[in-house]
């Protein structure tokens, strides 16, 4: 009797856990079950290229039908409201049940939504999904307002699409600096910069009491009394993992559903990958939770090894990138806990630089902003936990190539893993 | 209609019909082929989905954009005609072309 899989989730994780199920030997049926839709599609351009208009929905589909009916991978619309482990079954929400032999949680992330008054008005919006970006660009419209509440990254680059779209955009953020959670003030400064001199206007310090219209947003009211006029709101402060279905059928849940090195949850018959999961990170040695795609596809390969009998973990160095106007970061590592910055290039007269954050002398991670040699060099340095004295990582006038090579004379050879 | 044929490291051939338009790692997505990872969706950020463009292919897909130079140079495989596939728009013109996948992916 053939084996059955079920992936729940449509997503960047299920579309190369199909694949990589198929490279590995899987011989049984392949079920993915989405509340979209859609096929998997791109999420990150929804707030760069979608939404600036340099990509159209067709562009973002991750692999066309015609792949998934070679590979024999069923898709189906709809919604999964129980798992029953011990039948082996999951039901849907019209009661349906469907057995599996394995069960793939894939099921991503879902936005953090506010509670204030006035914030079921027309014209507020969130940013997850395709029909999410595409109400937002049909409500974008020249020379109107835009307010963006949550200065991470998600809102920049939104206030840098819609800028572009022509807006008049503003960003609200809490804190005492946009990116405060994720980057060094350094980075947060030239952010900063770089939109004002964009013009956005970005209002650091500040919180959203509410919103007021008739039918539509006409105006964001903030807690020290201050008003902007708004014609559209974007409201990015984060995103919580999609456990819910997992908890309540027993899985071990801590901030991600709990999975082992090799993306097994604390059922063997249930792997779990992307936004959705806790996993220990060899690297950092501490359980993490990422929200990145090349975390989804790295799981989802591991994931897949597993439901394949094989036991192989392909996860690597957590990285990321952000596309704000015309300049891409790249970022490797997490920062953490760093205790030292390093900086390498000018990032008060150029828009190529990187900072390196190290702890007890060893790098942890790097922003590489329009220096892709300095990010490829921080994976290695991170990954590898190679230690280069912080005079070398500073000096400009030594390419990154060169610092490669002679870590590479050392040891022999030049390669990444 | 012609072929673009990808080879992996270990010499398997994958030859695949041309689809104008659209860019080499799509195309190589869109067939499964092994070896391409295209951990970014096509940014030029990753550098994950480097190819070694051989036969007619070198003159017509142009040459590499800077940043893709940067990316690339750091690729320990890295050839002379070596590109990000994301970064090549397929054509017609293309029919013949070889891309040869290294053995490993940044």
């Amino acid at each position: 009797m053939t084996k059955k899989c079920i992936i729940i989730g449509a997503s960047h994780a299920a579309a190369q856990l199909t694949t990589s199920l198929r490279q590995g030997g899987w011989e049984g049926e392949i079920l993915v079950i989405g509340d979209e839709p859609h096929l998997p599609y791109q999420r990150p351009p929804l707030s760069k290229a979608f939404l600036s208009g340099e990509k159209t929905a067709e562009d973002l589909v991750i692999r066309p039908a015609t792949f998934y009916q070679k590979q024999d991978v069923q898709f189906r619309q709809d919604r999964v409201i129980e798992i029953n482990r011990e039948k082996q079954t999951v039901t849907l929400a019209n009661g349906e049940e469907l057995g599996y032999d394995k069960l793939a949680l894939c099921m991503g992330s879902r936005v953090r939504e506010i509670n204030l008054p006035g914030c079921n008005l027309n014209g507020i919006h969130y940013l997850r999904n395709l029909a999410d970006a595409e109400s937002i660009k049909n409500n974008a419209a020249k020379d109107q307002h835009a307010v963006i509440v949550g200065g991470g990254y998600i809102g920049l680059e939104t206030a840098a699409s819609l800028r572009k779209l022509g807006m008049q955009v503003s960003v609200l953020e809490m804190e005492p600096r946009i990116l405060k959670r994720v980057t060094a003030p350094e980075v947060s400064e030239f952010y900063h910069r770089l939109h004002t001199e964009n013009g956005v206007q970005i209002i650091n310090n500040i919180s959203v009491s509410g919103f007021q219209g008739n039918s539509h947003v006409e105006k964001v009211v903030c807690a020290d009394g201050s008003e902007l006029p708004a014609h559209l709101v974007v409201i990015g402060v984060g995103v919580l993992p999609n456990t819910e279905l997992a908890e309540a059928s027993g899985l071990v849940v801590n901030n991600g559903i709990m999975v082992d090195e090799f993306c097994v949850t604390s059922d063997p018959n249930i792997v779990a990958a992307g936004d959705c999961t806790n996993k220990l990170s060899k690297i950092y040695d501490r359980r993490i939770r990422l929200e990145s795609v090349p975390n989804a596809t790295e799981q989802a390969k591991t994931a897949a090894a597993s439901m394949c009998d094989s036991q192989k973990d392909f996860t690597t160095l957590p990285w990321f990138w952000s596309d704000q106007y015309e300049l891409k970061l790249q970022i490797a590592g997490l920062s953490q806990g760093y205790d030292q910055i390093v900086v390498r290039g000018n990032r008060l007269t150029t828009q190529s630089f990187a900072v390196f954050y190290l702890k007890s002398g060893q790098l942890i991670a790097a922003d590489c902003v329009n220096r892709p040699q300095e990010f490829l060099l921080s994976k290695k340095l991170i990954a590898e936990n190679i230690a280069i004295p912080p005079e070398q990582l500073e000096d400009d006038s030594i390419p990154a190539k060169e610092i490669l090579l002679r870590i590479a004379g050392k040891s022999g050879q030049l390669t990444f893993t | 209609m012609g072929n673009i044929t990808f080879v992996e490291h270990d010499g398997t051939e994958h030859a695949v019909e041309i689809e104008p338009g659209k860019s080499l790692m799509d195309l190589a997505l869109d067939n499964g082929i092994p070896g391409i990872d295209a951990d970014c969706g096509g940014e030029c950020a990753c550098g994950t989905c480097h190819v070694i463009v051989e036969g007619n292919g070198v003159s017509i897909t142009g040459s590499a954009s800077d940043a893709e130079l940067q990316m690339l140079d750091l690729t320990p495989e890295r050839a002379d005609s070596s590109r990000l596939a994301c970064q090549i728009v397929i054509s017609d013109a293309m029919d013949g072309m070889i891309a040869r996948l290294p053995e490993f992916q940044m």
